[in-house]
């Protein structure tokens, strides 16, 4: 029934913050002025470092926290005045929550009870949910008779039981090893992909996050920097944070010299050395600019003039990371300037202490205005 | 730091004691008590004339009666008190547990006109464990603000609700009420003890406190009675008269004693068997049970001297100045009726009495 | 090459073990050493087998139905004038008096007369002496207490005792005490540990609520009445409760009770139970409040997610986790509870005599140490089923105090 009326309108607003304010001493605000949608069924990252903000938004959603002001809706009713329990909000938390006194059955029957559900109805469903997440057979253990992996399923399955439509996540994978932790991020996508729900999910992981979202937002001092999807953040950031934040990123300091009608613009990032980028906000000349180019991006210049940007490097170190080397070079003034070169048959040997040619593509290389530092 | 200083001055003040006790064992004697005003009237009545006269420090120190503490020193084998001060059943129950030494040969002091002590002591008080030294008495006693008209004169008014309604206060336990209830009955205090020998007289002495029963409030310890008279608790109580006297004449409450049937007991004093220093100890004792020692007890609180000699002698309050004479539970004005504890009586049926009585209360 | 080895690994072993001897020193001086002799005292009492081997060795094979012949009187003549020399009679005396009451005298004054005694019959000489030589009930009472070992003091301890026949009956019914006291103390300790939960519990949960610095001002307002003598603790209360006192006083004076109907708090079971929970609230708190600390917020949160309102969310998710606190701080109160009785003796009234008061009783007074032991033993059984109960329950290593 869920998953019908998500499909159906896919891309209406499911959750909304507007103006929110988050202030726990009424002088420091931890979340400013905040707006956001949600659409429905729609799988939302709120991405950052700790302390920027997003585990509050998602308190203030789930009801354990006040709004200061603004006000949050879902399907465009104020929740200000409802009680968490009556929210219907499928919450897992970060250390999961199970109720280690409850086997794994009553676990997910808890919901379904306090909803006064019939045990037949409760068994099937709490069947279901076990079936959802691989768990079938363990619904007699206590949680702490199960591994870290199988204790986060029962919490995903216990935020999914009683078929709410949203489902809040905080960091739910933050206490598993990477192994897992990649799995169990292909298993909450599938689960996602399956049910339709429209899922906030928190972390501080970008590839996580990358992995998992429709919209990623990412979080910086109480503000979103920048909400798009992952190719979006990934390709087109629009603030220097976002684009260090997400993936690796050389950063430039310069001067805008020249604006073209294009949007290509010259930047000077030392005597002699220009660079061409794309300005990614109206930028004038006099103005001072960062420019972010992707490792991988960076292509070692076999010939002359290979790249619009081309400049000379000097190989500080080569590390092996198997499907890609990651080169290490002093080139523009820069000091650890990374190069991620696939690990094609002849990529072109290189030693430390090789002098070389490094270059990227205009297209590749965005000029970022100094104004988004302070926003 | 403060605490290090602190542990320091704990380790340094725990030394100094061990060394002061190797300087002091020559030369003291414990003394165990019953603290409160009684251990400062015997330590200002001869105490102090004790230590000047014979130069042996005093170490004074407090129980709460009972053998318990005696007989746990004296079967670990290790006894550190000398003299304790003890009334006179358990007295007889510590005899005869071995628990004290034998004193009964001890050559006591005469009297100031030369009669020897075994003429000057009342009957029966020099005993093979101890030696009597002081009267006390239970008595009744009531707060005059607490009763309205006419007060209380016998113990028959306090077993009278009509008369004097309101809630009395009795101690825990089938001595002193077993009495009472018989004598406030009507029986003469000279049939008491043989009455109460046969089932007819006990459950007469149950049947009469049964009257009485759901006005009582039971005191555990001797401070409580005159605290529940104060606070109007009760209107009347049965009480020690030492206690009652402190509270009428250095508390100044207007506390009246009704001497009409009280229960006369002695105090005694006694050496533990097995006393470190039992020389000394033998020395205290012939002190402390000399009529000069006795009376000085007696200028200080209100329990009598146990020698005929001394009775005279008792005169004014040392601090106060009151005349002690008519609270003395001897006075003649205050022996027209009572009765004197036997103990006797009691070690043999104290055990049985005390289970009946606490199954009487818990009926 | 072997004392080499073994200079490696002593050390590792021997320091444990040396760490852990002054413990066991200290558990074995102040608990398995008296807990023994307790055990021992309640059931073994030799002092009138030593007194009187002979006389007891006759006795045996009397028959119990007429008076021993006359070679039995000779034989406990000689003994008790040696156990009068030797000061043992008393103790004979107080253990025969224990079994047939008011029998005491009879020894001291027999043995006293016999030494100017010329008679050769002796028998006629005793009863002449004193008449309750006569009596055989005192003769099976000195062959009763002969008995090194014993089950008297069991079988007093809950109101039992020996019969004429070698069977069991109850002691007669104004002696009874010992099993009403029993009943008591437990529905006492009930009541007390049933109250410091109903207050105790809401009091932890806010100390474990609130931010750490009230946590720390509340926690030493719970423990201030630690730090005061618990006679001062029992005084204070008589003093607020009583007739004439300042809960009364208040009650009067805002008009709820009348001035002649003063409310009975104390020297009665309300006496006992308000001034025991106060003593014993700690007892429970602590426990409670530990449990509840390590309970982090986010299972209430949690309940609230899956739509259970706070007080289902209580009732399944939070209380059933505090539980291991619960039940330490019922089994705390409990046990302590069960040796309490300065505190019911003196706010109590007829009703605050409780089973700890009549071992103080025998051990302070009567010195029938054997009899205390017993009741002692069995009050320590009653703790040790609670306790085994508890383990069984909830496990004794989940005992927290703080």
């Amino acid at each position: 029934m869920t998953t019908d009326k998500a499909t159906e309108q896919a891309s209406d607003v499911h959750i909304s913050f507007d103006n929110v304010v988050k202030s726990y001493d009424g002088s420091t605000q931890v979340v400013k002025d905040l707006n956001l949608d949600v659409n429905r069924g729609e799988f939302l990252t709120l991405l950052g470092p700790s302390g920027s903000g997003k585990t509050t938004c998602l308190m203030m959603l789930a009801g354990f926290e006040s709004i200061t002001s603004g006000t949050i809706t879902i399907d465009g009713r104020a929740i200000q005045d409802i009680l968490p329990h009556k929210r219907g909000i499928g919450m897992v938390f970060q250390n999961y929550a199970l109720f280690p006194h409850l086997t794994v059955r009553k676990n997910l029957s808890f919901p379904l009870e306090v909803r006064g559900m019939s045990a037949s109805e409760r068994n099937s469903r709490v069947m279901r949910a076990l079936e959802l997440v691989q768990l079938e057979g363990l619904e007699n253990r206590k949680p702490r008779n199960l591994s870290g992996g199988q204790q986060q399923r029962v919490a995903i399955a216990r935020a999914l039981v009683f078929e709410p439509e949203i489902v809040l996540m905080d960091e739910p994978l933050g206490a598993l090893d990477r192994r897992l932790r990649e799995e169990m991020q292909y298993e909450i996508r599938r689960i996602h992909q399956q049910l339709g729900v429209t899922m906030v999910y928190v972390t501080h992981d970008q590839q996580e996050a990358m992995v998992l979202s429709d919209r990623v937002a990412v979080f910086r001092d109480g503000r979103i920097e920048q909400i798009a999807t992952p190719e979006t953040l990934y390709e087109e950031p629009s603030r220097v944070f976002v684009s260090s934040f997400i993936g690796d990123n050389n950063v430039l300091y310069g001067e805008v010299r020249e604006v073209q009608d294009n949007d290509i613009c010259h930047v000077s990032i030392g005597p002699d050395r220009n660079v061409q980028a794309l300005s990614v906000e109206e930028t004038k000349p006099g103005e001072p600019v960062w420019v972010a180019i992707r490792p991988e991006r960076v292509g070692i210049a076999k010939t002359e003039n290979q790249y619009s940007n081309q400049f000379d490097a000097i190989v500080n170190d080569i590390v092996f990371m198997g499907d890609h080397l990651r080169i290490n070079v002093d080139t523009c003034g820069v000091r650890n300037f990374i190069i991620k070169i696939p690990n094609l048959v002849g990529h072109g040997a290189v030693l430390p202490g090789d002098e070389i040619q490094v270059g990227w593509a205009t297209l590749d290389c965005r000029a970022l205005s100094m104004d988004s530092e302070k926003t | 730091m403060r605490k290090n200083f602190q542990f320091r001055s704990l380790i340094g003040g725990s030394l100094l004691c061990i060394a002061a006790n190797c300087v002091w064992a020559e030369e003291t004697l414990t003394v165990v008590s019953f603290g409160g005003s009684y251990a400062k009237a015997c330590v200002d009545g001869y105490h102090k004339a004790f230590t000047e006269e014979t130069g042996i420090k005093i170490k004074l120190e407090d129980y709460n009666g009972g053998l318990a503490q005696i007989r746990a020193q004296v079967d670990a084998g290790s006894v550190h008190w000398d003299v304790v001060d003890t009334e006179s059943s358990p007295l007889l129950t510590g005899c005869d547990e071995g628990l004290f030494e034998y004193v009964g040969d001890l050559d006591l002091p005469p009297a100031p006109d030369g009669t020897p002590a075994s003429e000057d002591f009342f009957d029966g008080q020099i005993q093979d464990c101890g030696i009597g030294t002081l009267v006390f008495a239970t008595v009744i006693a009531y707060n005059p603000e607490n009763i309205d008209g006419e007060m209380p004169t016998t113990l028959q008014d306090f077993f009278d609700l009509e008369k004097f309604p309101g809630r009395r206060g009795m101690r825990r336990s089938p001595a002193s009420n077993l009495e009472f209830a018989l004598m406030g009955d009507g029986v003469p205090p000279d049939q008491v003890f043989e009455l109460l020998s046969t089932e007819e007289g006990m459950q007469r002495a149950f049947r009469k406190l049964d009257s009485i029963k759901e006005h009582v409030i039971w005191w555990e310890t001797g401070a409580q009675p005159p605290q529940m008279l104060a606070d109007g608790e009760v209107i009347m109580t049965t009480a020690w008269n030492g206690r009652i006297f402190n509270a009428q004449v250095i508390e100044e409450q207007p506390f009246k004693i009704i001497w009409d049937g009280h229960l006369r007991d002695v105090g005694a004093l006694t050496i533990v068997a097995g006393a470190p220093n039992l020389e000394n100890a033998k020395k205290f004792l012939k002190f402390a049970t000399s009529t000069r020692a006795m009376v000085g007890v007696a200028n200080h609180i209100s329990y009598a001297p146990l020698r005929h000699s001394g009775l005279p002698l008792v005169g004014k309050h040392a601090v106060t100045g009151e005349d002690m004479q008519p609270h003395m539970p001897t006075y003649p004005e205050n022996s027209k009726n009572f009765l004197w504890n036997d103990v006797e009586w009691w070690s043999e049926r104290e055990d049985e009495l005390t289970e009946r009585f606490n199954a009487w209360l818990s009926r | 090459m072997a004392s080499t080895r073994s200079q490696n690994q002593e050390p590792s072993r021997l320091v444990p073990i040396g760490l852990a001897l002054p413990l066991v020193a200290f558990v074995l001086v102040t608990f398995v050493i008296p807990l023994g002799t307790m055990v021992v005292q309640s059931a073994y009492d030799p002092q009138v087998a030593q007194a009187l081997p002979k006389t007891l060795d006759l006795l045996r094979d009397w028959n119990d139905s007429a008076l021993p012949s006359s070679d039995v009187f000779e034989t406990i003549a000689s003994e008790l004038i040696s156990s009068r020399e030797d000061r043992s009679i008393g103790k004979v005396a107080t253990r025969v008096n224990r079994i047939k009451s008011g029998s005491r005298s009879v020894f001291a004054k027999t043995a006293r007369r016999l030494e100017r005694v010329e008679d050769t019959d002796l028998k006629t000489a005793m009863i002449e002496i004193d008449d309750r030589w006569e009596d055989i009930e005192l003769w099976r009472a000195i062959r009763s207490a002969g008995q090194k070992f014993t089950a008297r003091h069991y079988l007093r301890s809950v109101d039992l005792e020996p019969a004429q026949d070698g069977g069991i009956q109850q002691v007669s019914e104004d002696q009874r005490i010992y099993n009403t006291l029993y009943f008591r103390t437990v529905y006492v300790s009930l009541a007390v540990t049933v109250l410091c939960f109903l207050i105790g519990y809401p009091i932890a949960y806010a100390i474990a609520s609130v931010s750490d610095s009230w946590a720390k001002i509340l926690l030493v307002i719970v423990l201030v009445p630690f730090w005061t003598s618990l006679l001062v603790r029992t005084t204070s209360w008589l003093v607020l409760l009583q007739n004439q006192g300042v809960v009364n006083d208040v009650l009067v004076w805002i008009g709820l009770v009348s001035d002649d109907s003063r409310l009975a708090l104390v020297h009665n079971m309300t006496g006992t139970l308000i001034a025991m929970t106060h003593v014993l609230l700690p007892f429970m708190i602590l426990p409670l409040y530990a449990v509840m600390r390590s309970i982090p917020p986010d299972y209430m949160r949690a309940a609230a997610s899956l739509g259970a309102n706070p007080i289902e969310g209580f009732v399944k998710v939070y209380f059933p986790q505090s539980l291991p606190g619960v039940s330490a701080g019922c089994l705390l109160v409990f046990i302590l509870s069960l040796g309490y009785y300065i505190t019911p003796a003196l706010v109590g009234g007829t009703k605050g005599q409780l089973i700890s008061n009549m071992i103080a009783y025998h051990i302070q007074t009567s010195l029938n140490w054997g009899l205390a032991a017993a009741i002692s033993v069995i009050l320590l059984i009653g703790v040790f089923v609670c306790y085994f109960i508890f383990d069984r329950w909830v496990g004794i290593d989940k005992l927290k105090l703080g």
